[in-house]
């Protein structure tokens, strides 16, 4: 697991950094003693335990360093390069940068290159490249163009290839990149350009590279955010030819995509890369670790003071300019496992404040689609969409709390809707508990508060039940908002009987003015209960068993003329139909509870909703399947249980009523008819067992037999 | 192995009778089961739920309550008025004593086992005292209107509850009077029914008085207010049965529809300490009546008119899943009820109340494996013998002549010479059988069919001496001074010089029977023996245990052979192990010594001794179709070639080196004789 450790800025003198930030920072041949080259004059060496310079070498004013001071391991000499052809070459022991020995070239220099295990090799501007040594013994020498006039090298770096020095530089010319590869010891150049990736905008911040054995994995990061990389190999098959690689994309969103000026890219080891991004806005950077290979964010560190945007890795430390100063943070990788790949939110903190450990949730983070997030995160990485979407919906919900303290319903509905929109969070089963409490609260403190919308949304986020909120249905029952009260029905699992029964008495009493105001979902009621105008459709609709048309048969043959009205004709309307259709019959129950609840309901009630269970039975049994059509319509069971139900309760009353009369005759004969069926059947059954029997004892008269067996 | 002709007979008419009580006694872990044809078996549960010992049944003894009493006595009462003691070790009864209170419907042991109480028909419950030899009348209780089906004692010994017709008594133990009345409702689903039988009760240590009646109730009364507390209407038909588990956490009744319903006192809420009995789980592993059930610790036993014996674990109580947490369904004895004459292909049947001779047919075709050959003649069925007397037939056996038939009652022994002229037989009885030889165990005739050996449940052995037309006693071995245990087992050397025979518990005796000497025993072994051979020419004695071991022992050498040790060094098979049936019969290939052929009822193997003994890896079942020639090399690689194609398989013998006779008595068939059993209705519920 990497991890960045606590920094330090190496101390002394101020840097006269400018706005380009330092040159450079190199190595020396002693580990621990780094050269930093300023962008003025000045060129330091640091001793990185210490956090203290031991030496510091000036150019004469007038004179500026072009390029960063190396030193040459095989001698230990340091090599610096003023107003681009000056080469000086000293030694620790050397105070004045004047005195020491000085070589002018015939070109311009871009860098000097210095790597253990070879001599400093000097890249010109124009592409070519010279060994130290051969430079020295003739510096006046001719320096051949390599690039062409409008190419410009952006970057470079040195490599050992099988002991052999491989230096690589990117060139850009009209915003189109080129790599060249130069191997130092058989001099050959190879020229590749780099085509963008399909999903890449051209413009590159800054490139990185490393390198393993046959191939040079250059990274590069692109002003959209992303790192891609291009794989160019060390030895090419064809140096002759301009060869082609393209950019692959390898990680997306490491930088947020509008902080385009100053970015840097480090390569730190063959998983992990770092990032240091600078915001043109805020003063503050941030220097992030991310793991290639599991797409995660490791370590991230915000640097307040702000960066040059530049950023050097040697030896397990991390160098940067930060504020004035130059600033060392050792980094480690530890090994890597998966636990720790899992990474680490990017902790947004209050300045001041220490980091958090975070931990992906990733039961919850998978379910969590591209929400509403800001736009300016869109990395795949899911932890931080978690931390993202987890502040502001605790937040809405409390915004939410203090709206239904005091706000009108109006308000309360907009914030209710902005903290739906967020949705889901882990607490979210309690939080919407807490705000319908918080609701009922209120609608029974102030009579004439009721947020009946607010509810409805409320109920159908599917998270509600009747014991989360007992006074949901009760509030309702007492304002008769029947559009509320079936939807309650419908989605709350465990409604009591006593609530069921008191809903069903509302349904069946409420006026049908009252009801044709309310906004009822009749989902498909109308396709069967409405009046004869909707006769045609319904006969569309209707499934043809066998081609067997069943409405036709019931309407012309075997029904007398009184019961086809009945069929036809649904005894309540639409709205109503559906309020006990959808709801009531739906609703789960226990007999015993119900039954004493149903006995008050008065007769008449009771009436029509026998007739219209009637009505919905007749309609089964139009049907050869015995369902109704529909969605999820009410079984042919739970008609007639509630049939039953209904009649036990009431049965002295019904039987006194004479509208009743009809109907219950109806349900005698239908009785009567089912029973003589049943006892037929039984006598069938018996007579089948008998067959059965009969041939049993067919394939058992063998009583006696002599039969071949072979044992193995 | 090789290919035989295989006698396939279905005619073997066999119906156990139904089962009417169950008794389980802790101590022991033994069951005692009766029949309703008076016949009393007693199984035992730790030994693989053998069949160890059975009293032949008695057509005037219908046996109505059956009960464990003072440790491991066993009372059994009737309806001929009598109460029964049985002696377990001589296997016979001990005596009867009439209650002089008519038919006898209940009988109950007091929790301490020192008094009985019985039912009676003219509505009186009768104390006995169990003194250490006898059972002695102490008293009368309070007379009820009408019989006494069922009773229960409080644990305490303080009370009892008598369930009757209508209602259900609480007596005092003290004075005899009864406490409380209480009237069960009659009607049954809004019908009144002309009476309520009371067919069981139950006391509880709490006061609950659990009652069952014909009306599908399972009710629960108050004894201390003679309230009802709670009714489980459970059955369309009337619920016969009952048993509570010791800790008085479960209980279970069986209906006349065959349903089990196991009832369980559950908590209320998962917090409380307050209890309910909830019906939690009913089985239905019966067709017919459950005319008795039983609780084990372990497992719930029901028995009925189906003629089934069913042991059903308790999962929860199993505490390690082995054999013993399987289902067990015993419906066949577990000794053999058919013998055979191999000179003469003849197979007798042995039934409760006489015999059958049956001559097997024949066929001159023949035919590959699996084929069904055409006969040339069929079986002949020769004799019906039937008994005189109510006794039932305890055993019998035809010689391997076929001219000689023996059978023993409780009270006598009969032989018979059998003669046979062409197709003519004549049956000559043979006269003045000693009474010794009655209630012979096992009936043995020698090789050469010259002598008889007699096992009588005295634990002497008798040898009489054949002759043309009659007989003459030679010798008898005396049981060891103290044993009186019954012999079950024999078996007789075919060169006719060794005899072993085996008891109910302790091990194999061998005599010599030329020295008419008690020669060795075989070193005990833990559980019983379910069949004995010994092999021609090695004179090998083969034993098979209930625990499905099978040892042989050389007679000659005084210890077990190589093979029987080897076996029991690497041990069997486990799926050998695992068979739910005892082997009751072992047999021999005449010509090759290395074969025994040994079947249970759900199998049949020959043993070849020569081959290498099968390990738990490899396949101890042949697969039953052949399919190549490396699939059959494949299948001959180990000792146990078993076949599972006959099957319930009742008797296998060889007749000879190519010829198999197998008698099986399909459940079906049995089926097809019992009485219908109550319709459900399929529509209309």
């Amino acid at each position: 697991m990497a991890a960045l450790e606590e920094e330090f800025t190496l101390s002394g003198v101020p840097l006269g950094a400018g706005p380009d930030g330092l040159l450079g920072v190199e190595p020396s041949d002693k580990t621990d003693q780094f050269l930093v080259t300023d962008s003025g004059r000045t060129v330091i060496l640091y001793k990185v335990s210490d956090q203290k310079p031991l030496g510091s070498w000036s150019v004469k004013q007038g004179q500026t360093i072009t390029c960063p001071a190396v030193c040459n391991f095989q001698t230990g000499e340091y090599i610096v390069v003023h107003d681009d052809k000056v080469l000086r070459i000293w030694n620790n022991e050397d105070v004045n940068l004047d005195k020491v020995f000085k070589a002018t070239l015939a070109a311009e220099v871009y860098r000097i290159h210095s790597i253990q295990g070879t001599e400093p090799l000097v890249l010109f501007k124009k592409g070519a490249v010279r060994g130290l040594e051969a430079l020295l013994a003739e510096p006046q020498q001719k320096i051949e163009t390599v690039i062409s006039d409008e190419e410009m090298i952006k970057w470079t770096k040195i490599f050992m290839v099988f002991k052999h020095p491989v230096l690589i530089f990117i060139t850009e010319k009209h915003g189109n990149y080129f790599a060249y590869v130069q191997m130092c010891n058989s001099r050959i150049l190879s020229r590749y350009t780099l085509l963008p990736g399909r999903e890449e905008k051209p413009v590159i911040q800054s490139f990185t590279a490393s390198v393993d054995r046959k191939f040079i994995l250059l990274m590069s990061l692109s002003s959209d955010g992303c790192i891609y990389e291009t794989l160019i190999p060390t030895h090419p098959s064809d140096p002759e030819k301009n060869q082609v690689v393209v950019r692959s994309l390898l990680l997306k969103a490491v930088v947020s995509g509008n902080a385009p000026n100053g970015v840097a890219l480090s390569v730190l080891d063959r998983d992990h890369v770092a990032v240091l991004e600078t915001s043109p806005s805020a003063p503050k950077d941030c220097l992030s670790i991310w793991n290639i290979k599991f797409q995660t964010l490791q370590a991230s560190k915000e640097l307040l003071q702000g960066t040059s945007g530049q950023l050097w890795y040697y030896r397990e430390n991390l160098f940067m300019l930060h504020g004035k100063f130059l600033t060392v943070i050792p980094y480690k990788c530890k090994m890597s496992s998966l636990a720790g790949a899992l990474g680490k939110l990017k902790h947004i903190q209050d300045p001041g404040t220490h980091a958090v450990p975070h931990f992906v949730n990733w039961e919850t983070s998978q379910e969590y689609g591209l929400g509403s997030q800001n736009s300016e995160q869109s990395r795949i990485l899911r932890s931080r969409k978690v931390e993202v979407s987890l502040q502001p919906a605790v937040s809405a919900s409390t915004q939410l709390l203090l709206t239904i303290k005091n706000d009108t319903e109006k308000h309360i509905e907009v914030e209710l809707r902005k903290f739906l929109a967020i949705k889901q969070t882990p607490d979210f089963h309690t939080v919407i508990g807490d705000i319908v409490t918080r609701l009922l609260g209120r609608c029974k403190a102030e009579p004439s508060f009721y947020p009946r919308n607010c509810l409805m949304q409320l109920i159908q986020t599917h998270v509600l039940s009747y014991s989360l909120c007992p006074g949901l249905m009760e509030v309702a029952l007492e304002k008769t908002d029947v559009q509320t009260l079936q939807l309650c029905l419908q989605q709350f699992p465990d409604v009591p009987e006593s609530v069921t029964c008191a809903c069903l008495k509302i349904f069946l009493s409420i006026s049908d003015d009252s009801l044709q105001e309310t906004d009822i979902s009749a989902e498909l009621v109308f396709g069967y209960s409405d009046t004869v105008q909707d006769e045609k459709m319904e006969g569309q609709t209707e499934i043809m068993e066998n081609g067997f048309n069943p409405k036709e048969e019931n309407c012309n043959k075997e029904k007398p003329k009184g019961t086809t009205e009945e069929t036809t004709l649904s005894p309540v309307t639409p709205k109503r139909a559906a309020l006990l259709r959808n709801a009531v019959l739906h609703s789960a129950y226990s007999e015993a509870f119900l039954l004493p609840h149903l006995k008050d309901i008065p007769a008449q009630h009771v009436t029509l909703f026998l007739q219209y269970l009637y009505f919905l039975y007749l309609k089964c049994s139009e049907n050869a399947t015995m369902t109704l059509p529909g969605i999820h319509p009410p079984t042919l069971n739970q008609i007639m249980d509630w049939i039953c139900l209904l009649l036990d309760a009431n049965f002295t009353v019904v039987v006194m009523i004479p509208e009743a009369k009809r109907l219950l005759i109806n349900l005698y004969k239908f009785v009567k008819a089912q029973i003589s069926v049943y006892s037929e059947l039984n006598k069938i059954e018996v007579s089948f067992r008998e067959l059965q029997k009969l041939n049993q004892e067919k394939n058992n008269t063998e009583l006696y037999s002599i039969e071949v067996l072979e044992l193995f | 192995m090789g290919e035989f002709r295989v006698h396939r007979v279905r005619f073997f008419n066999y119906v156990p009778s139904g089962i009417r009580c169950v008794a389980y006694n802790n101590q022991s872990n033994r069951l005692a089961v009766s029949r309703t044809d008076g016949t009393v078996e007693i199984y035992n549960l730790s030994a693989n739920y053998f069949q160890e010992k059975f009293f032949p049944g008695h057509e005037s003894r219908a046996t109505e309550a059956l009960c464990w009493a003072k440790g491991q006595r066993l009372f059994s009462a009737g309806l001929n008025g009598e109460i029964i003691e049985y002696d377990l070790q001589a296997l016979h009864i001990k005596y009867s004593m009439d209650a002089f209170g008519g038919p006898i419907w209940s009988m109950t042991a007091s929790p301490s086992g020192s008094q009985l109480l019985i039912g009676c028909e003219d509505g009186s419950v009768k104390l006995f005292q169990i003194t250490s030899d006898k059972i002695q009348f102490e008293r009368n209780f309070d007379r009820q209107k009408s019989r006494i089906l069922s009773l229960s004692w409080h644990p305490s010994g303080t009370h009892i509850a008598a369930g009757s017709i209508d209602y259900v008594s609480v007596f005092d133990v003290k004075s005899g009077s009864a406490t409380h009345k209480m009237i069960v409702d009659r009607r049954y689903m809004g019908v009144s029914k002309r009476k309520c039988i009371i067919w069981g009760v139950a006391f509880l240590s709490d006061g609950t008085v659990i009652s069952v009646d014909s009306a599908g109730k399972v009710q629960l009364w108050d004894s201390a207010t003679g309230t009802l507390v709670k009714s489980h209407l459970i059955a369309n038909a009337d619920v016969q049965s009952i048993a509570v588990s010791d800790q008085e956490d479960s209980f279970v009744v069986g209906t006349a529809e065959g349903t089990v319903f196991h009832f369980q006192l559950v908590s209320v809420t998962s917090s409380s300490n307050e209890k309910q009995w909830v019906r939690t789980k009913p089985f239905q592993h019966h067709t017919h009546d459950v005319r008795a059930v039983a609780h084990s610790p372990t497992a719930l036993i029901s028995g009925g008119t189906d003629t089934h014996l069913v042991i059903r674990p308790l999962m929860e109580k199993v505490e390690v899943k082995n054999y013993d947490a399987a289902l067990r369904k015993i419906t066949f004895p577990h000794r053999c009820l058919i013998s055979c004459s191999k000179k003469r292909h003849l197979l007798l049947f042995q039934f409760a109340h006489h015999l059958e001779l049956w001559r097997l047919g024949s066929t001159v075709a023949t035919g590959k494996n699996g084929d069904i050959l055409p006969l040339s003649k069929n079986a002949d069925h020769l004799l019906q013998l039937k008994t005189k007397g109510p006794e039932n037939i305890i055993s019998s056996c035809i010689s391997p002549c076929g001219s000689w038939i023996a059978y023993s009652t409780a009270s006598r022994f009969f032989l018979y010479r059998l003669s046979y002229e062409h197709e003519n037989i004549s049956l000559q009885k043979v006269p003045k059988m000693p009474a010794f030889l009655r209630s012979a165990l096992q009936i043995l005739f020698s090789e050469d069919s010259t002598k008889l050996f007699v096992a009588s449940n005295q634990g002497s052995l008798h040898i009489i001496q054949l002759l043309e037309g009659h007989f003459k006693h030679l010798h008898t071995f005396q049981p060891r001074s103290g044993t009186v245990e019954a012999m079950c087992l024999l078996a007789v050397s075919p060169d006719g010089k060794w005899l072993a025979a085996s008891g109910t518990s302790a091990g194999v005796h061998i005599y010599s029977l030329k020295e008419l000497k008690a020669y060795c025993t075989v070193p005990a072994y833990n559980f019983p023996v379910t069949a004995l051979a010994i092999a021609p020419n090695t004179n090998n004695l083969v034993i098979a245990h209930s625990d499905q071991q099978v040892f042989e022992y050389s007679i000659p050498d005084k210890q077990y052979t190589e093979w029987s040790r080897a076996i029991q060094k690497q041990g069997f098979h486990h799926l050998w192990l695992q068979r739910d049936t005892p082997i009751t019969h072992i047999s021999f290939h005449p010509k090759r010594p290395t074969h025994i052929l040994l079947h249970d009822a759900y199998m049949f193997c020959i043993i070849d001794k020569s081959l290498p003994l099968p390990n738990d890896r490899t396949l101890l079942y042949s697969p039953v179709s052949l399919t190549n020639e490396s699939d059959v090399r494949r299948r001959t690689a180990h000792a146990f070639k078993i076949s599972k194609k006959y099957k319930p398989l009742l008797f296998m013998e060889l007749l000879d080196e190519r010829t198999l006779v197998a008698v099986e008595r399909p459940l079906d068939d049995i089926i097809a004789q019992l009485p219908p059993p109550i319709k459900k209705k399929k529509f209309g519920t």
